[in-house]
This record gives C-alpha cells, structure tokens and sequence, in this order.
C-alpha cells in the first residue's frame, strides 16, 4: 500500500510519472514503433469483423472435445466390455477380435492425445525447454502415462505380474482430455463474460463524428479527429470526443460515466465528455480530448489496469502455485512407489491409477482464477455504477474498513453555499454592510466569498474597489474601501486583530445553530455587521449515512467550519463525531489519529484540497467528476457526486472479497482434499480411491465452478439496508 | 523389481527436484540500442522465451512481447514490483517499457503465475 499511496501523493502535486497509468502512457510515447504497435491494436479491436483469438481458440476448443468425446465412446466400449451387455457377447474376454478393436482404439486414442491434446504437449514441451512446469505438464504426464501403460499391457502383456494388471487405460486418455479441453473452453466462454463491463465502456464510444472542415459538415472517423475541430451533435447522437460546449445546448445523459440516472444541461463553455448521449437539444463543441486521452479512455485504461492488479490475499496463492506443478508430480511418483511396494494387488494397477489421478486432480487452474476472476467483475461492476475502484488493493482494503471520515463541504452538502442573512450591528445598513463585504471579497477564492459576491450582485449592488487586499488563510480577509480598513472573517481573526466581538456571540451562535457560517465585518476596527451563508446538505447524504451506519461503520465528519456549524449540519445528517475547525493542512492528521486509535479508515473528499487525507487514510474516495486530478488522488473515485456511492463502493468491495475467499476456500480445499484422496489416503480406512475420470471432471468443472461464481457478482445490486 | 521401482522412483524425484528448482543458466542479456534502450524480444509460447533477461540498471528497458500462445493464461504479463500489468493482445508485438533503478531481480509472471520470467537487473 505504501508505495502506492506515496505515487499518489506525489501525483497530487502534479507529478504523477510514478504512477502505473502514466507508466503505461509514457510506454506510447516513447518511440514510433511503440506508437504504431498502440494504433494497430487499436484498430484490430475495434473491428466487430474480426474474431477475436479468443473466440478463434474456443471454436478450435470445441472441435476438440467434440473429436476426444467421438473416440471416447468406443474407447470406453472396448475397455469395459464385460459391464455392456450386447457387447459382452460381439466382443468376448480374450477374443482376438478384442485384442485387435482395442489396438485400434489405441491408436485412436494417439490422434485424439495428437489433435485434441495438442496443447498440453506444446505447453509441456516449451516449459520444459525453460525448466518451467506449468498447468499443461500434469495432464500432459497424465494423460500420456495413461496411453504408454496401456500400449504396454496390450502388446506385451507377460511383463506383467498378473493378468489383471494388463488392463487398458485408453478410456482415461480419451475422457480425461475431452474434459478438461471442455473445461477450457467452458473458461473462455465465462471469462468474456467477467470482462463485458469493460467491453460495454470500449463499445461506447463512437466510430465516427460529424466535424466542421472549411466551413462543410463532414462525417469523419474519430481517429482523424483532433484537438480544436468542432463537432455538431444532434438530439439521440453520441458524443464523440470530450470538449468544450460552443453553442447550442441540451441536456446530456451521462450515466454511462457517471452512474447518475438523470440527464445534465449543457450550456455554452460547460464540459461534455466522449461517449456519453445527447437527448433534447442540437450543439457544437470544440475537442479538447483526442481519442485515447478523453475520460472515457482513462477510465477503461484504468479500470483494466485495476482488474488486472493483484490483491494481497493473492501473495499466499502467488507462492503456492510457483512450487505447486513440481511438488505434484513429486507426489505422483511417491504415491506410485508406495502403492506399488504395499498396496493391494495388483499393485502396479493401484499405482498407476494413484499416480495418474494425483496429476490430473491437482491442475492448479482453478486456484490461480480464483482471485482474478472475482477482481475483473467487481471492479467491472463498480465501472457500471459509476465507481472506479483503481486496484485490487483498495477493495480489499475497503471491505475492512470501519470508519469513514466524510469532509462536510462538497461531500455531504453540495459545496455551493448561498448567502443567507446579513445582520447590522453598527451604524451601516444592511445593503451597505453586504456592499462592502462583496467588495472586499471580490479578490477572494474561498467559496464562502463567491456566496457573498453573488448574493450581492443579485440584489443589484455595485461593487467598490479594494486595495492592499491580502487573504488570511484560515481566517479570513483584509483590505482598503473607500480609505477605511475593513476586515472580514471568522472569530479567530477579530481575536487577533483585538477587536471586541463578545456582545455579538449568541447572535453568532444562532446562526451557527442553523448551520450557517457567521462572518464578522470591522470597519476601520469597529464591528459593523455579521454575514452569513450556509451550504445545503446533498438530498440523499442523510440517507447515505444512516445506511453507512448500519453497516456498522462510524462516521465522522471533518470540516474547516467552526464547531456549531458543524455541529448543526452534523445533527442534521445524523453524524455524531465531528472535527470541527479544521485547516485543510491538518486534515491528513486527524485522519491519523483515528488510524492511531486503530481504525480502518476511509476519507472521502472532493479530491482536489483533501489529497493530504485521501492519501493519509487507508482508502481515499474522492468525489470526482471525472477530471483527472480526483481521480489520480484516490483510491476509489466516484463518478457521481452523491454520498451513496460510498455506500455501494462498499457494498462492492465486501461483496467482490467474499467471492474472492469463496472461490479461494473452494479452490484449496478441493486440492488440498483432492489430492491427498487422489493418492489414496482414505483407502486403506475407507476403501475409497477416485477414478482418474472422476478427478478430470472435477478439475475441469472446479473452473468452471469458480468463474460462475466470480460471475455471480455480475448479479450484483446494490442493497437498500 | 520392487526395489528397481522405488529406486527408478526415487531417482525421478531427486532429477524432478533438481531440473525444476535447481541453478539455471544465467539468462540473456538484452541489447542496448543506438537511443539508449535496453532491448530484448521475448517470446510467450509455453512459457517466455528468453525467461530471464539481463538488463543495466537506471537505463530504460524495452520489452517486446510476442504471444504466440493461444490458451488465455497467457494473455496478460504482470511486472508486480513495477506495479504494471499489460494485456498482450494474440499474434502481435506488445512493448512494455520499465526503468528499473535499483540491482536485483524482479519476476514478470503471466495472471495465474504459472509462466515465469526475470528481470535481472545488475549496477
């Protein structure tokens, strides 16, 4: 975690080169065959035409197992010819019509071992060439061993002790490979579908836009499209590119970005984004994006680089499965050894079966999905909702959270406060008391100040010049009107300007129990009046936090407001822990102190001035809109602003873990139980040995069981608690 | 012939052990180019061919992967000390580029772990 949260903190001061994304991008940059190695793969995915390799490699899956299933039937006929009525009779014990329909099955099993098994024996082959195992070299050794042994007992049956011990084996060759090239094919049908969410997002984006070029509209691909060309969009179109709105406007649906259901109105110089849907009105906007750079773009580059990152639960699984194919095999051959020196007769047979069987059922395929699989679809699910979920790390992280620190301004109120009361208490009026508290805050980019300046102009007030304007940061505002010296800000300042304040505090103290924010005015070391503005809580933020706490998490609010405010909008929401009189400098801090008191904790912020926390707390939620700073400070982003997405994050991430323990605990504990039973543990107990058939099921649908469950997440909605 | 299985056995395991875990060769040193990369082409079939690549330390390095392995194991390389994963899409040259400042070996593995390679980095 802590080299992550390092890039990300350095990333927030504009030097993101540390970070994996802008690794990746750098990776295009870098010379031109890097460049065109990009645009090919681009183009190659884009075109529905083409069938994907994967696709390709299904079909040619399939094919397979239908020619292994083909030939497993007369196998299966002539190794068992005594349990099949009908053919007990054509093909009797010992006939040499036996013998030679099994000689052609043997060879039949050699074609199905060669078409059918082909790629257990390139993939055995070329790790042995690097002294590598890999999942190809347990069947491969199994199902080969299965073939030679049963060739031996065919052709030179007096090598062998006893009579029973010259059985055949082809069945295993044929059955086992069809199974598990089934399993294969099986796998590449339900990996596609864990990744479709990344799909849906790549499939968004238009192929073609109409630009303006020497003043005709023409219909180009977006390719040739670049930064400053003006694109006309029409009602139900697709936007292509991101860019800047010129003229026109419309309302836009951009819940393919955002999660958020209801369309948002464009206007003149607002930001429209690639991929997202135009609904009512016509427009030109000027590109700002080219493709490959816009939103959309960095947040499928994201979201694939967060499916395929690893998780530390997965550390243990990394470890297991570097030793696993060795050890197997080591384990194969001991149980041989030991089957065939005290096991029952015929001993060799034992041996053989527990050897075999022992490879086959311990193919690690399914352990090495198991946390993959799980990670692809959560985090595709969280892209669906409008969460990017940038790692593995976070959610697992997230799911042991139990504390969330939520910054009050722009995370549970909207973040544009509004002017509300302007009270005289000197000699000025009260126009006259909002006059100079709009001048002076003019010069001013605290967003309190933009409340008064606009509270102002609205009723028509004019606005005075200021000069020797100085910010006070954490205080307030100083300047020169009309040649008195004014001052303008909270208590701290009249402190230290030692201006008595004290006949003014209940009046203060009321508003602030109404979850205003007072600011005090001083002309000229008199005070003149108390200003306040207040911040509207977001609709849903209550509802957000109660859910929150009833998934047992505690909520703490964390503001630069002054204690009563605070505690006001606090009440208000139903937090019952504030820090109230917070420097944005000290946010990270206080984020610290609860990790001190040994809290899990995750700060949600608006991802621009609460970097310092989002990176200090163990997961960062930033409430972003999509621009490339929230998301680059954070842990998980939500695309939307609404404190409900903190919730399903959440829900996302428990949900994501608990499938990933799921498919984990199944896929160990059926090697762990597998292979000790393999190699026939409970037989002399039990008299239970697995057939090698039965263990190449098992493997194949092991797979195949862990990526319906990792696809069981894609059911996933979100809980109403 | 019992004690020819359990010695035939035995003898196995010790060469399994040996072949799978034992000293390997040193690996391939990859080519500095003319603008100053570190250069080397591996091949992923089975495995990645070369699998241990010799690189300098504090000059950028250039892998050029070429998948010629159809089975979806194989699709994605993960550089976990790089914190860099990257997609290598069937049949086509995919480049990932790395600087690797500090000496020491840094694996790449394919998502499951079971194909293996190094990045050797020396001073």
């Amino acid at each position: 975690m802590d080299t992550q949260k390092m890039s990300h903190a350095s990333s927030c001061h504009g030097q993101g080169s540390t970070h994996p994304m802008h690794h990746h991008a750098a990776s295009h940059d870098h010379g031109e065959e890097g460049r065109m190695a990009a645009a090919t793969m681009a183009k190659k995915k884009d075109d529905p035409a083409e069938t994907s390799p994967e696709e390709e490699e299904y079909h040619s899956l399939m094919r397979k197992w239908w020619f292994a299933f083909a030939i497993s039937i007369p196998t299966i006929l002539v190794s068992y010819p005594n349990f099949i009525p009908g053919i007990r009779d054509i093909l009797p014990a010992g006939s040499s019509l036996l013998w030679w329909s099994r000689v052609i099955v043997g060879l039949l099993n050699l074609v199905v071992l060669a078409y059918s098994g082909n790629q257990f024996f390139i993939g055995f082959w070329e790790g042995l060439k690097h002294r590598q195992a890999n999942m190809h070299t347990l069947i491969a050794i199994g199902v080969s061993a299965a073939w030679i042994y049963s060739g031996v007992a065919l052709l030179w049956p007096d090598l062998f002790p006893s009579k029973e011990m010259s059985e055949i084996y082809y069945d295993v060759t044929s059955v086992v490979t069809a199974l598990v090239v089934l399993g294969l094919a099986m796998e590449i049908r339900a990996r596609g579908r864990s990744s479709e969410a990344i799909k849906k997002l790549i499939g968004l984006q238009p192929k073609t836009a109409k630009v303006i070029r020497s003043g005709q509209e023409v219909e180009i691909p977006i390719e040739e499209i670049t930064v400053g060309d003006v694109i006309i969009v029409r009602p139900g179109e697709k936007i292509a590119l991101d860019g800047i709105v010129l003229e026109g406007s419309s309302s836009v649906d951009e819940s393919m970005l955002t999660g958020e259901s209801l369309p948002v109105q464009k206007e003149p110089g607002q930001e429209v984004f690639g991929g997202t849907l135009n609904k009512t009105g016509s427009f030109k906007f000027k590109v700002t994006k080219e493709q490959g750079e816009t939103a959309l773009a960095n947040i499928v580059e994201m979201v694939k680089q967060a499916q395929a990152s690893r998780i530390p639960v997965q550390k243990v699984v990394d470890q297991v499965s570097s030793i696993f194919t060795p050890t197997v095999i080591i384990l194969a051959i001991l149980g041989y050894i030991l089957w065939y020196n005290f096991g029952p007769e015929p001993s060799a047979m034992y041996a053989l079966i527990v050897a075999v069987t022992t490879l086959i059922i311990a193919c690690p395929c399914a352990l090495g999905m198991a946390t993959p699989m799980s990670l692809t679809t959560g985090i595709g699910k969280g892209a669906e909702n409008g969460i990017l979920i940038r790692s593995g790390e976070a959610l697992q992280v997230a799911k042991e959270l139990n504390t969330v620190v939520l910054d009050k301004t722009g995370t549970i109120t909207e973040g544009k406060p509004s002017l509300t009361d302007v009270v005289p208490t000197g000699g000025l009026s009260r126009n006259e008391i909002l006059r100079i508290a709009a001048s002076i805050e003019q010069g001013s980019e605290h967003p309190l100040a933009g409340a008064i300046v606009e509270g102002a102009k609205k009723e028509g007030i004019s606005l005075a010049e200021v000069t020797d304007f100085n910010a006070i940061p954490g205080h307030g505002v100083e300047g020169i009107i009309d040649g008195k010296r004014v001052v303008f800000g909270n208590i701290r300042l009249l402190q230290e300007e030692g201006i008595p304040y004290e006949h003014l505090q209940e009046l203060a103290l009321r508003l602030s129990d109404e979850g205003k924010t007072p600011m005090f005015l001083a002309v000229q070391g008199e005070m003149v009046g108390i200003v306040a503005v207040a911040d509207t809580v977001k609709e849903d933020s209550k509802e957000a936090i109660q859910q929150m706490k009833k998934m047992g998490l505690e909520v703490v609010m964390i503001t630069g407001d002054n204690e009563r405010t605070a505690q006001a909008i606090a009440k208000q929401v139903g937090i019952d822990r504030v820090f109230a009189n917070v420097l944005p400098q000290d946010k990270a801090h206080h984020v610290h102190q609860l990790q001190s008191e040994g809290k899990k904790v995750a700060m949600v912020g608006d991802g621009i001035n609460d970097a310092p926390a989002l990176t200090q707390a163990d997961v960062g939620i930033a409430i972003g809109t999509g621009t490339d700073v929230a998301i680059e400070a954070s842990d998980i982003t939500l695309m939307r602003g609404s404190l409900t997405g903190v919730v399903l994050a959440i829900q996302i991430s428990r949900a994501t873990m608990k499938n990933v323990y799921q498919n984990l605990f199944g896929a160990f504990i059926y090697n762990t139980i597998g292979i000790p039973i393999a190699l026939g543990l409970l037989y002399p107990l039990f008299g239970i040995l697995l057939s090698p058939l039965i263990a190449a099921a098992a493997m194949a649908f092991s797979s195949v069981t862990v990526i319906s469950n990792a696809n069981r997440l894609r059911k996933f909605k979100p809980k109403k608690i | 012939m019992s004690a020819w299985v359990t010695g035939i056995g035995l003898f196995l395991i010790v060469g399994i052990a040996w072949f799978f875990w034992g000293p390997k060769g040193s690996g391939t040193k990859a080519e500095m180019t003319a603008s100053g990369y570190q250069v080397q082409t591996v091949k992923v079939k089975g495995a990645y061919s070369p699998d241990t690549v010799i690189v300098q330390a504090g000059k950028p390095v250039r892998l050029e992967f070429i998948r010629e392995d159809r089975s979806p194991c194989s699709e994605m390389v993960i550089f976990n000390d790089f914190q860099k994963s990257v997609t290598l899409p069937y049949g086509e040259k995919t480049v990932v580029e790395l600087l690797p400042q500090k000496p020491g070996t840094y694996p790449f593995t394919c998502q499951m772990g079971m194909y293996k390679g190094k990045l050797v980095v020396k001073e």
